[in-house]
């Protein structure tokens, strides 16, 4: 899910550019880590911050049923941008993090923004285990809440499942030119808890999923934007497939047993077709996609369960659950940026 | 055929280049003054507007005493959206770090600019920029909105430029708290409320109102104006309409042509007067803008703009001013018989005239009455100003006549019985004109009064009110105290200000703690009260400002329950220019009310000759140049504005008098010609045309004069409903009224002077007019 890199930049480069003459940003570039192929990764730490490298985030949506039969969809997101490689201190601006939390049903969407710097503690993650936090938001193995003007959340997490690695052991290629991540992901958490929405509390129950990915390399230049799927078959199986657009479309997918063992594929065995589109809040979508993966026999439609599931943010982007059909059923996540 | 028809109509205007310059002239200067105030006012709003959106870190409720980064994250991470605030001060100038990742938007920190943050950037006015002094490692971005004498930057920059490592100062809370959020006062946090904020458009109001009712007036007598020039341009053209007519140019042809005619030198004088309105408006902004920005802290744009609106706009008003005032020319041209005489007659029919006076009048009165007894808001207030205005111009011909009797029956002489008979006999003729004059004057009498009592009544309430010679305030409990045991020693008192908003009987109110303390009775004027009020006061009756006591309807006596506590009302207090209720009552039963409220505004009583020593060692011990406000400052300021107040009600006083001047000379103008038949026999009769001119130059004085007298009690009228029921009405607050007799002379005298210069040219006319001419009238068919 590396493309979300590019976002975050396009968020943070103007200040880059602009801060080139100030306090010897334009060197910092330079000094950020950047992913290695054959990266042994190291738990609990890797749950932490990798403030070495410029981009990080922790990042959980979740496809729920209410108690009153309702489907209902969950973003839990946690971003850290580096402005110098280094550990913040007191209110030093060094590492910032943004988080993004939103909540879908089928005909509303509410998703709102909050920004801190680590150095005081406002935000920030440990090292000792899953444990991430912005303000009273809340990631960890027991439970994912946030708070926005208009609604809140509170799951509480029965199982976290394994980990799964994507692409070459968690390293994850993003483009012919060879940007790449490190990126894990916790596809089978169980969770269980409650909505607060406007007409009332909802009690929810459903799975959940994590993506943990970090990097420092920018997407390549003529990379606009990118639709990402996480889909969770009524077999068992999962899949996780991106779509970069550039000049060239760069495709990659990580098939997913219900065992936590995977398959990777490479450029071009995945292909998402958009179908139809709708308006938003913000642009023109595509929120119906034809999804193969011929390997594993997937010829898949889906669809987006509320249309308009736009966040309108300081960086904006379409977040939102869908409905699969095809070769196989399930439900899932989409998201679609650049657009 | 339409062709021809034109051509002999536009070619009256090319022959009477005078009439078309009345046309023009008063369409212009009519579209001018109210073009060139309406262009001051929406100026001045819009900056109003600008600063209403002006967000601070004021405008929100704060954290204030002992607080740490450690609160901060504290709060944060129990759900409350709080961000925190570090400020100092450096080179005279206050510096103020927010966490630009938190913080509510604010207006000196551009949004654009919020990507830019990790350079050290410090935000602020240029001028306060500038005199940080130079600063190579920080880059300085001017906004225009930013407070005055402050720069905002991240926290982390500010920080580091006052040396505070993580320390911060107070935090603000969010106006918009998420779902579900706890106040922090649960977590046992002090919650200060926002600055009591201050309207600005309802406290100038009153201010725009003067330059409205002037505008309104100037158009009325600009209309005036045109009214006089149409109507001798008809009168003139009977003629040649009744030839055109009697050709065969059909009459509703004819009309239409007279209308277009019409609208086309309307444009023509409303693009010029659109202009000349421009240069009206931007020679006065300055004033009204200095005026503005000491009075009430408004910055007005010192630049206008011309705008396509405010040019359709110009263009409108001027066409359908004149419209209005070619109404009763084009019906009665409409009813005219094709082959009525040609001869020019006196173009007001009398008989009708008097009887539409009269109905008008009646009208007039009956809704002046209706209005003061049963009206209610502002509106009402400008139908009785309308009203007013309106009636005393359908009663100007009937005063002006009956005034002429009185001469008429005291003179002896043939010569004088002839000229008071004569002057009366003119008299319809100028009516209208002498209306403008009447309403220009009583405009000005009643601004001026309006403006002059304004001033007498603020600086006397500033007087009562900045009492103290210095005021100061301090951002927590600590520093309070700290500050204080340094200040006692060195002044006669120390006056500490507390003040909690609130509900009492359904109004917004600010509750204030007063110190028992000889200041206040020394100084606070009431508009009525008990015996010693503040020795009640002291004894637990509180005092109220008469916006509450008119919103409420409680007065002195009266029981008032607040915070569930009965008081008793020992007086009521002029509050001039607040727009919300105020209680005060004494500081120990405040304390009562309200126990956790710590004073962190004090006035300091002392010898006035030691306050700059006292300033600067409250300085020196650290407060900073905000905190520190000196009275006679603020009262100088004051002062000086009210004098750029009178530089633009004084241009404008002259200028609508000059519309006026202007009006009485276009009327005398049209009659000169009418007059000819009745002069010519006072001629024959051996009076030289010396004689008779100088007469006329009279008759003017005599005019102006018998105006004066019924324009200076309408303009005290007039002022007396702008003080005692517009004012009321939009800020809920009486201005005692004064009066200026030497003002009111030196415009008698203006007016005048105004219809000397008006007559001095019919005057000269008649003095030029050859016997041939004056034999002529014999010889006619007249």
């Amino acid at each position: 899910m590396s493309a979300k890199v590019f976002y975050i930049l396009c968020f943070f480069l103007p200040s880059i550019a602009f801060g080139q003459g100030f306090a010897g940003l334009g060197r910092i570039a330079d000094d950020f880590a950047l992913p290695q192929k054959g990266y042994q990764f190291d738990f609990p730490k890797d749950h932490g911050p990798h403030n070495d490298f410029r981009i990080e985030w922790w990042y959980v949506t979740a496809n729920l049923i209410g108690e009153d039969g309702e489907t209902y969809g969950v973003q839990w997101t946690l971003f850290r941008n580096a402005l110098e490689p280094v550990e913040a201190a007191g209110w030093g601006l060094e590492q910032v993090y943004m988080g993004h939390a939103a909540l879908t049903t089928k005909d509303t969407h509410f998703a709102t923004e909050r920004y801190a710097r680590s150095g005081v503690g406002q935000a920030g993650a440990s090292v000792e285990g899953l444990d991430a936090w912005i303000d009273n938001w809340v990631l960890n193995q027991k439970e994912i809440s946030a708070a926005g003007p208009d609604f809140s959340f509170h799951l509480s997490i029965k199982d976290l499942g394994p980990f799964i690695f994507h692409g070459d052991e968690g390293y994850s290629v993003k483009s012919a030119q060879g940007q790449a991540s490190h990126y894990y992901s916790a596809p089978f958490i169980k969770v269980e808890g409650a909505l607060d929405l406007p007409s009332g509390e909802v009690k929810v129950s459903g799975a959940a999923w994590l993506d943990r990915e970090w990097s420092s390399q920018p997407l390549a230049s003529d990379q606009t934007g990118w639709d990402w799927f996480s889909i969770s078959f009524e077999t068992g199986e999962k899949l996780m497939g991106f779509r970069l657009r550039g000049s060239d479309v760069f495709t990659s997918a990580t098939w997913i047993n219900p065992d936590g063992t995977t398959e990777a594929f490479e450029n071009g065995a995945f292909q998402a077709t958009p179908i139809e589109w709708s308006d938003t809040a913000g642009p023109k979508v595509p929120i119906r996609w034809d999804v193969s993966l011929p390997e594993k026999g997937v010829e898949i439609a889906v669809e987006a369960i509320n249309t308009d599931a736009w966040l309108p943010l300081t960086v904006a982007y379409w977040e939102g659950p869908v409905l699969v059909s095809g070769t196989k059923a399930g439900i899932g996540y989409l998201e679609m940026t650049g657009y | 055929m339409k062709r021809t028809v034109i051509s002999a109509l536009l070619s009256h205007w090319l022959k009477n280049p005078l009439q078309t310059l009345a046309l023009l002239g008063g369409l212009a200067l009519a579209t001018a003054l109210w073009s060139g105030v309406q262009a001051i006012n929406a100026e001045a709003r819009q900056s109003y507007q600008r600063a209403a959106n002006t967000v601070t870190e004021g405008d929100f409720a704060q954290v204030r005493g002992e607080v740490t980064v450690k609160d901060f994250v504290l709060l944060r991470r129990a759900g409350v959206l709080v961000s925190p605030i570090v400020e100092g001060g450096l080179n005279g100038v206050r510096i103020v770090g927010v966490d630009v990742l938190t913080s509510p938007r604010l207006s000196a920190i551009p949004e654009t600019e919020i990507g830019a943050i990790y350079g050290p950037t410090l935000f602020g006015q240029a001028q306060a920029l500038d005199q940080l002094g130079p600063m190579p490692e920080f880059r300085k971005t001017a906004v225009e909105g930013a407070p005055p004498n402050t720069v905002y930057g991240d926290i982390s920059v500010v920080s580091d430029l006052l040396k505070r490592g993580d320390a911060i100062d107070r935090l603000i809370v969010l106006k918009d708290q998420p779902r579900g959020a706890v106040a922090p006062e649960v977590l046992g946090y002090t919650v200060t409320p926002p600055q009591a904020g201050t309207d600005l458009a309802s406290l100038t109001d009153s201010f725009h109102l003067n330059l409205s009712a002037f505008g309104l007036l100037s158009f009325a007598v600009g209309i005036f104006i045109v009214h006089s020039a149409i109507g001798l341009a008809f009168e003139q053209r009977r003629p040649m309409i009744r030839t055109l007519r009697a050709v065969g140019v059909p009459l509703k042809m004819l009309m239409r042509l007279m209308v277009l005619e019409l609208v086309i030198l309307a444009a023509i004088a409303g693009a010029i007067g659109v202009l000349l309105g421009y240069f009206v408006a931007a020679s006065l902004l300055p004033n009204v803008a200095a005026t503005l920005r000491g009075l009430y802290g408004a910055t007005i744009a010192g630049a206008l703009t011309l705008s396509p609106i405010w040019w359709l706009g110009g263009v409108f008003v001027s066409i359908f001013g004149a419209l209005l005032a070619s109404l009763s020319v084009l019906l009665k041209l409409w009813q005219m018989p094709v082959l009525a005489i040609a001869q020019a007659r006196n173009w007001q029919s009398k008989g009708i005239a008097r009887k539409l006076q009269l109905s008008g009048l009646i009208v007039c009165i009956l809704l002046a009455i209706g209005v003061l007894l049963f009206g209610e808001g502002l509106v009402a207030g400008f139908i009785l100003l309308g009203a007013l205005l309106i009636g005393a111009s359908f009663l100007l011909p009937i005063y002006l006549s009956a005034a002429l009797s009185i001469g008429q029956r005291l003179s002896r002489r043939v010569l004088a019985e002839w000229f008071w008979a004569d002057t009366k006999q003119q008299a319809s003729g100028l009516a209208l004109a002498l209306s403008a004059l009447l309403l220009a004057m009583a405009a000005n009498v009643g601004v001026a009064t309006m403006v002059s009592s304004f001033r007498v009544t603020f600086v006397e309430f500033l007087d009562q009110r900045l009492a103290p010679e210095l005021y100061i305030h301090v951002d927590s409990e600590d520093q309070a105290d700290r500050t204080l045991s340094f200040v006692e020693p060195v002044v006669d008192a120390v006056l500490p200000l507390v003040y909690q908003d609130t509900f009492v009987s359904g109004v917004p109110t600010e509750i204030y703690g007063a110190k028992d303390h000889q200041t206040y009775p020394d100084n606070w004027k009431l508009l009525e009260g008990v015996d010693d009020p503040w020795g009640q006061v002291a004894r637990g009756a509180v005092l109220v400002n008469e916006q509450f006591a008119r919103r409420t309807d409680q007065w002195t006596e009266d029981k008032i329950e607040i915070e569930g506590r009965m008081f008793s009302i020992a007086g009521v207090y002029g509050d001039y220019g607040n727009p919300i209720g105020q209680i005060v009552m004494t500081q120990s039963v405040f304390g009562e009310l309200y126990p956790t409220i710590r004073p962190l505004r004090f006035g300091l009583r002392l010898d006035p000759e030691k306050v700059p020593n006292v300033a600067e060692a409250l300085r020196q011990f650290g407060l900073a140049d905000d905190q520190i406000i000196n009275q006679a400052a603020i009262k100088k300021l004051s002062k000086d504005i009210f004098e750029q107040t009178f530089v633009v009600t004084d241009a404008l006083n002259v200028l609508t008098l000059a519309v006026a001047g202007f009006a009485i000379l276009m009327s005398l103008l049209t009659l000169a010609n009418m007059r000819l038949p009745q002069l010519a026999p006072i001629w024959a009769l051996g009076l030289t045309r010396d004689k008779l001119a100088k007469l006329e130059v009279l008759r003017a004085v005599l005019f102006a004069a018998i105006t004066s007298l019924a324009a200076l009690p309408l303009g005290l009228v007039l002022a007396w409903v702008l003080l005692a029921v517009v004012n009321v009405e939009a800020f809920g607050w009486k201005l005692p009224m004064y009066l200026f007799p030497y003002d009111y002379l030196k415009l008698v005298i203006e007016a005048l002077l105004a219809a000397v210069l008006a007559s001095l040219i019919p005057a000269w006319r008649l003095k030029k007019t050859s016997p041939s001419q004056m034999l002529k009238v014999f010889a006619n068919e007249r």
